[in-house]
């Protein structure tokens, strides 16, 4: 059986200046009490984002070397292409960094992203009007024309019960700081997938903040494949009650490798729903997976349900797979909370059931992984996205996995 | 006509305290077109016999040979055995999420028979067999035995009993945790299979229930890592009417001679 780490961390207070009413008024007053080490906070001015030493909480996990003077700053070195492939009833423009804080999205929660916003030189706008079903999905390309340093700034803004599908696909190489936002409005259903696969040498880091309207549905998928460094924050907040956010996804780590995927989901409304679940895959020497998964009950956010899962699965010897959710409850009124994390080998009695059947061990191990993957891809929904995350797992599964384990001391 | 040999086998497995010795010097012949039934207590050794044969890592053969028409078995791995011709329904089949039951039948056939089956009969080959032990054909797109209940998970192996056809098929308690239809259903399916002639089957129970819906050709009493006695099908039914106690005590004297 896969090792079991948990880690809960002990329910925090908020100090209360809250309305004892718990109205959601009340909650923006709250925001600013709540002390965590976990969610830092909120803060366009880089001075409230220091650059990190490694000891502290949010950055002990990431190489901070390998992120290539991204942290330190400065203007732009290089240049990323973006293209936006936009169905009718969504419209495209540029507007300034200015304009885009005053669209009220949240702010930076880091010093990777805050800089990204700092240094925006303008910020794509991608508008879905309300109550508009698009029939196509929104496709935003980056793409990197060499390893130097750029930076990105998108703006998602979907009208009040629109329904659309938004794919942001990184690719090419980069040192690369991005900063999303995606605004979703009062009972909109909007899928929306970040997809990192950048070339081996590309560092990136940064932050997606999503914002879900009263009774609307979000579902993110990240999947992150390529890169030497990826670094990403995914919050999600609620403007209302009611609304629900699924949180997807999947990564292959191969050998040498950081990828740093770090959830923040703030229940600040009543009757809100919420559910993470990401996995992934590691092989190869230093191949290293950093999972953070954290959800904040706030007073306020009575009857809400909660559950957040990261399931690793070690494929060679010499991995890293570090993976901690946390819970933060400040209200006893909810209707589910819970979280699991596991990191394990593969199982030898899977292996041996499918070898039992004549299917040789690379093709067994390949069949495992394959459904561990699946199993999360198939809920996406995106078509197109499944099959190229499925044909990306295949890909990856060639490199290594269809070698059996060797002995200690030999190469495959 | 095909020949599955085990010749004074003996298995041990890794404890707290060391190796333990559970097999003690087995033998046994099977040939194609004879039903055998091996029947013990619990703790006799029975399921240890099965998953050696089919090659569990987790049992370390320490002297004997299991051949098959003289072919070394113990020197195959666990997929060349299956490719060679054993099959092992097992007593607790494995989950395998994300893996569907078709992706899964038509891999293992593939393996099997080092071709891709025609998809035109296949499909067909797939319904039938899913159909014979009364399985929703909808379970074809499941994930490979999960969430399945456990007369559905035995239903599965008489699935693949059927459609990979082995020379030899070793059953591990496989009327275990099955209902008295269940039961039934299974039995067919596991008679359908040896009434094609030039199959054998190894049958591992612990009731005498089973055998009610399957006739075995030899009974077989396993007791202490070893066969105790043998016989035809009237030892099963002394079985059940006396149960495994006198054998049991005569291991027992012996072990303490």
């Amino acid at each position: 059986m896969p090792d079991l780490s948990v880690q809960i961390d002990a329910p925090i207070e908020v100090v209360p200046d809250a309305a004892p009413d718990g109205s959601v008024a009340a909650v923006s007053a709250a925001v600013e009490t709540v002390a965590s080490h976990l969610h830092p906070n909120p803060s366009y001015d880089l001075a409230d984002h220091p650059l990190p030493t490694g000891r502290e909480e949010v950055w002990r996990f990431t190489p901070l070397k390998r992120f290539r003077g991204l942290l330190q700053g400065g203007d732009a070195q290089g240049d990323v292409e973006v293209s936006v492939e936009a169905p009718a009833g969504v419209t495209v423009s540029e507007i300034t960094a200015d304009e885009a804080r005053a669209l009220g999205g949240p702010a930076p929660v880091d010093r990777v992203a805050a800089l990204a916003a700092a240094h925006a030189a303008h910020v794509a706008l991608v508008d879905v009007a309300a109550e508009t079903q698009l029939d196509a999905p929104v496709v935003v390309t980056v793409t990197g024309r060499g390893a130097q340093r750029a930076y990105g700034n998108l703006l998602v803004r979907v009208g009040a019960f629109a329904k659309g599908i938004v794919v942001l696909e990184h690719r090419g190489s980069a040192v690369y700081a991005g900063n999303t936002t995606l605004l979703v409005g009062d009972g909109a259903q909007v899928e929306f997938a970040g997809l990192q696969l950048w070339d081996d040498d590309a560092v990136h880091g940064g932050q997606t903040s999503i914002v879900v309207g009263r009774d609307a549905e979000v579902r993110t998928i990240a999947a992150s494949l390529g890169g030497d460094l990826v670094r990403l924050v995914e919050t999600a907040e609620y403007a209302g009650p009611g609304g629900s956010v699924e949180q997807l996804g999947l990564y292959f780590v191969d050998a040498g490798q950081h990828i740093e995927h770090r959830l923040f989901v703030d229940h600040n409304a009543p009757h809100t729903r919420s559910n993470v679940d990401y996995r992934g895959a590691l092989q190869g020497q230093g191949a290293h997976s950093v999972w953070i998964g954290d959800v904040l009950i706030r007073k306020v956010a009575e009857g809400i349900e909660t559950y957040e899962s990261n399931k690793n699965l070690v494929l060679t010897d010499g991995c890293r797979a570090d993976s901690v959710p946390n819970l933060e409850i400040e209200t006893g009124d909810i209707a589910g909370a819970g979280h699991a994390s596991t990191t394990g080998r593969f199982d030898d009695e899977q292996l041996f059931y499918l070898r039992s059947r004549g299917i040789d061990e690379a093709e067994a191990r390949r069949l495992v992984v394959h459904g561990f993957f699946a199993d999360i891809i198939r809920r996406i929904g995106v078509a197109g996205v499944e099959e190229r995350l499925l044909a990306a797992v295949e890909a990856e599964l060639e490199v290594n996995v269809g070698l059996p384990t060797q002995p200690a001391g030999t190469d495959a | 006509m095909s020949t599955l040999e085990i010749r004074d086998l003996h298995v041990s497995v890794n404890t707290e305290s060391g190796p333990k010795e559970i097999l003690k010097g087995v033998d046994l012949t099977i040939r194609s077109g004879e039903v055998h039934a091996i029947m013990g207590p619990n703790g006799s050794g029975k399921s240890t016999l099965a998953y050696s044969i089919a090659g569990h890592p987790k049992y370390q053969v320490t002297s004997g040979t299991v051949t098959m028409d003289g072919e070394d078995l113990l020197a195959m791995s666990v997929d060349e055995r299956a490719r060679a011709g054993l099959f092992l329904a097992m007593q607790y089949p494995v989950e395998v999420p994300g893996v569907s039951v078709a992706n899964f039948l038509r891999t293992a056939k593939t393996a099997i028979d080092g071709e891709a089956p025609k998809l035109r009969t296949w499909v067909k080959d797939v319904n039938g067999a899913m159909d014979r032990v009364q399985m929703d054909r909808e379970f074809a797109n499941r994930s490979v035995n999960e969430g399945f209940s456990g007369g559905e998970k035995k239903r599965h192996e008489v699935v693949q009993l059927e459609l990979l056809n082995p020379r030899f098929a070793i059953l591990d308690e496989t009327d275990s945790g099955l209902d008295i239809d269940a039961l039934r259903i299974v039995s067919e399916g596991v008679n359908r299979f040896s009434a094609q002639g030039d199959r054998g089957v190894l049958l591992i129970t612990h009731y005498t229930r089973i055998l009610r819906y399957i006739k075995p050709d030899f009974v077989h009493v396993f007791v202490n890592g070893r066969v105790a006695e043998q016989g035809g099908q009237e030892l099963a039914e002394r079985l059940e009417a006396e149960g495994y106690d006198k054998y049991v005590r005569a291991a027992n004297a012996a072990a303490t001679v």
